[in-house]
């Protein structure tokens, strides 16, 4: 019987999956969410593409704000550039698996070009130059009609894998599903290399950082970009699925919401961009089906939706905070702890 | 000549619409003075405040100057409870966690006085009477100007309190340094606490000066978000910088959407935010922060 996860070495603590365990369990997990199109309906179809989305677009956030400690408030615009570009992309006939790195990397730069000037600041500062950008960026989304159709929003044709047309929720599943897996295994790997470390160190204490030799202008600015990719990758994702899109979408919401998922997940760590992304898209899905549910009796309901969610959402994000401040993933971490430890408590 | 004129009235509109602006912003001043908080919140507690004026004159069929007063003790208990149940438990905890809070606090409260209230714009009377203002050809409505005395007045009457109340001082003390604010035996909890209250009664005028007149909708929160050009600009620490800043962006708002377009109302205060932060980070007036290790 196993009594815990102990290590020997410091090999042991850089390994992804710290037991053969939880090896065998992870690809049992990705092999189910992997069939999910052949024996899900079209509703759990659809809602894992969204979930696959967010959960991107989070990891970035995750890098960024997690790891390296820079406050974004920006996400949802770097998606919203990503969705732009694959959107021309698609129009000059690049085919979606080079239009998707494509759109990553101009968000990417377009975060180099808002992360370079604000970086003159931090902490909250910093939070605050990412918020004017956001709205800087979605003015231009709104206004700047030749390239983004302004209100009107762009059309995106369907993506085309060597001549298969990923038309549909289940044929669009897979891109997204090789992204979030792939764009995971990244993230998880750069949290284990010596970028990852200097990230950490610049967040917990960036001149001490500054002091040990990590370049802290280099690696803030590469978080940044990093976190941008990733919305970059999630937002073309997006226009993708969607098929059509408008400005309307990349809200500052959207942005808060993206903070939100990382805090309710846990900050810094993988597990908790999935955790979180997942745990806050089904938030206001399950009290959308609740008042469905509940609109017969009491046909009030229906309006008070959106406001309730707002109230749930606000509410969720503090009683984190206050009562559980490293989120979800911690309480994995306790489930995990109390099986492994059964029959004696923690 | 009537170019000059024009020039006037939009000159004296934003400098006029500056008072209430000034007010905004020295309620989101005084808590990260206070309390080192950035209040997200700051705009939702300002509506919350103009829909209980619009209560106590509406529904409760007050005088607009009773109305004020209940909806001003009104927002002091949601302040206090605010900085009591969120901000109090979370002090110590590291930037993303307040900062997240206060949002959280915003996006309940907004959820929240939709649910109460609808989304729909309710009209409330007005706080001061109708009387507009001829100058020449430069026409001034009365109104501008009455939230303008009112806001300096109110402003005027900060000031003085900080100055030279036992209580006032106690606050600028427990701002300035809280550990050495408590060995002198300041109660920095009931400070902070008093410094959420005046905050959010600062903010609930700003409101209730703005929807006075008109009508009050969830949109007022929104607004708020604009301010932040003006406490960048005038230093996030500093109750003379937000004065002055209010000034300053109120007329080079008013001159941008009379020249430019009224487009640029969007996008205008942000850009402010950007020039600042990447110039001054500190503001015009705030202090510059000196981090050791």
């Amino acid at each position: 019987m196993r009594t815990g996860v102990f290590f020997e070495n410091y090999h042991g603590e850089e390994q992804l999956w710290d037991s053969r365990t939880a090896k065998v369990w992870m690809a049992i997990f990705v092999g189910a969410v992997a069939t999910l199109p052949w024996w899900g309906s079209d509703y759990m179809v659809a809602m894992a593409c969204i979930v696959g989305i967010h959960l991107i677009a989070t990891m970035g956030l995750n890098i960024t704000t997690g790891s390296a400690g820079l406050i974004s408030l920006s996400q949802a615009a770097f998606m919203g550039v990503g969705c732009y570009a694959v959107s021309w992309f698609a129009r000059w006939g690049l085919p979606f698996w080079l239009a998707l790195p494509l759109a990553g990397t101009l968000a990417a730069a377009i975060g180099m070009l808002v992360g370079l000037p604000s970086l003159r600041v931090k902490g909250m500062y910093f939070a605050i130059a990412t918020l004017a950008a956001h709205f800087v960026l979605s003015f231009l989304f709104r206004e700047w009609t030749p390239v983004t159709g302004g209100p009107r929003g762009v059309t995106v044709p369907p993506a085309n894998f060597f001549g298969i047309e990923l038309a549909g929720d289940r044929r669009m599943f897979y891109p997204i599903f090789a992204c979030a897996l792939l764009l995971g295994l990244a993230a998880a790997n750069i949290g284990r290399s010596y970028v990852g470390r200097a990230f950490v160190a610049v967040r917990d204490r960036d001149i001490s950082a500054e002091i040990l030799g990590v370049n802290l202008l280099r690696y803030k600015v590469l978080a940044f970009m990093l976190g941008a990719f990733y919305a970059g990758i999630a937002g073309g994702l997006l226009g993708y699925f969607y098929g059509a899109i408008t400005s309307e979408y990349f809200t500052f919401s959207l942005s808060v919401f993206y903070v939100a998922a990382i805090i309710v997940g846990g900050l810094g760590r993988v597990l908790g961009s999935v955790l979180g992304a997942v745990f806050m898209t089904f938030v206001p899905e399950s009290l959308r089906l609740l008042s469905s549910a509940l609109s017969g009796s009491v046909p009030a309901l229906a309006s008070l939706l959106l406001p309730m969610g707002q109230v749930v959402f606000g509410a969720l994000i503090i009683a984190f905070l206050i009562f559980e401040p490293h989120g979800l993933a911690q309480v994995w971490a306790r489930v995990r702890r109390t099986f492994h430890l059964w029959p004696f408590r923690t | 000549m009537t170019d000059f004129y024009v020039l006037i009235e939009f000159l004296l509109l934003g400098l006029l619409a500056s008072g209430i602006s000034a007010l905004m912003a020295l309620s989101f001043v005084l808590v990260y003075k206070g309390t080192h908080v950035v209040n997200f919140a700051a705009g939702e507690v300002m509506m919350l405040g103009a829909y209980l004026y619009y209560t106590a004159a509406v529904v409760l069929k007050l005088p607009p100057a009773a109305a004020l007063l209940l909806a001003l003790a009104g927002i002091a208990l949601a302040s206090a409870a605010i900085e009591a149940l969120v901000l109090r438990p979370l002090a110590g905890q590291p930037t993303i966690a307040i900062l997240m809070a206060t949002i959280g606090m915003a996006s309940l409260l907004h959820g929240g006085v939709e649910i109460i209230w609808g989304q729909d714009p309710l009209e409330t009377p007005a706080l001061l009477p109708r009387f507009p203002v001829n100058w020449g050809e430069v026409m001034i409505p009365g109104a501008a100007i009455g939230n303008f005395v009112l806001a300096s007045l109110l402003i005027a009457a900060l000031v003085v309190f900080f100055r030279f109340s036992r209580a006032g001082i106690a606050m600028r003390a427990t701002a300035s340094d809280p550990v050495t604010a408590a060995t002198l035996g300041i109660d920095i909890r009931a400070s902070q606490r008093m410094t959420w209250v005046l905050a959010g009664v600062t903010g609930t005028v700003a409101g209730a000066l703005i929807v006075s007149s008109g009508s009050v909708s969830p949109a007022l929160a929104s607004s708020a978000l604009g301010v932040f050009a003006v406490v960048i600009l005038g230093g996030l620490d500093s109750v003379a910088g937000a004065i002055l800043a209010s000034l300053v962006v109120g007329v080079l708002e008013s001159l941008t959407v009379g020249y430019i377009g009224g487009k640029m109302r969007d996008v205008f205060p942000y850009l402010v935010v950007l020039a600042m932060l990447i110039v001054r980070p500190y503001g015009l007036l705030g202090t510059r922060e000196i981090e050791r290790l």
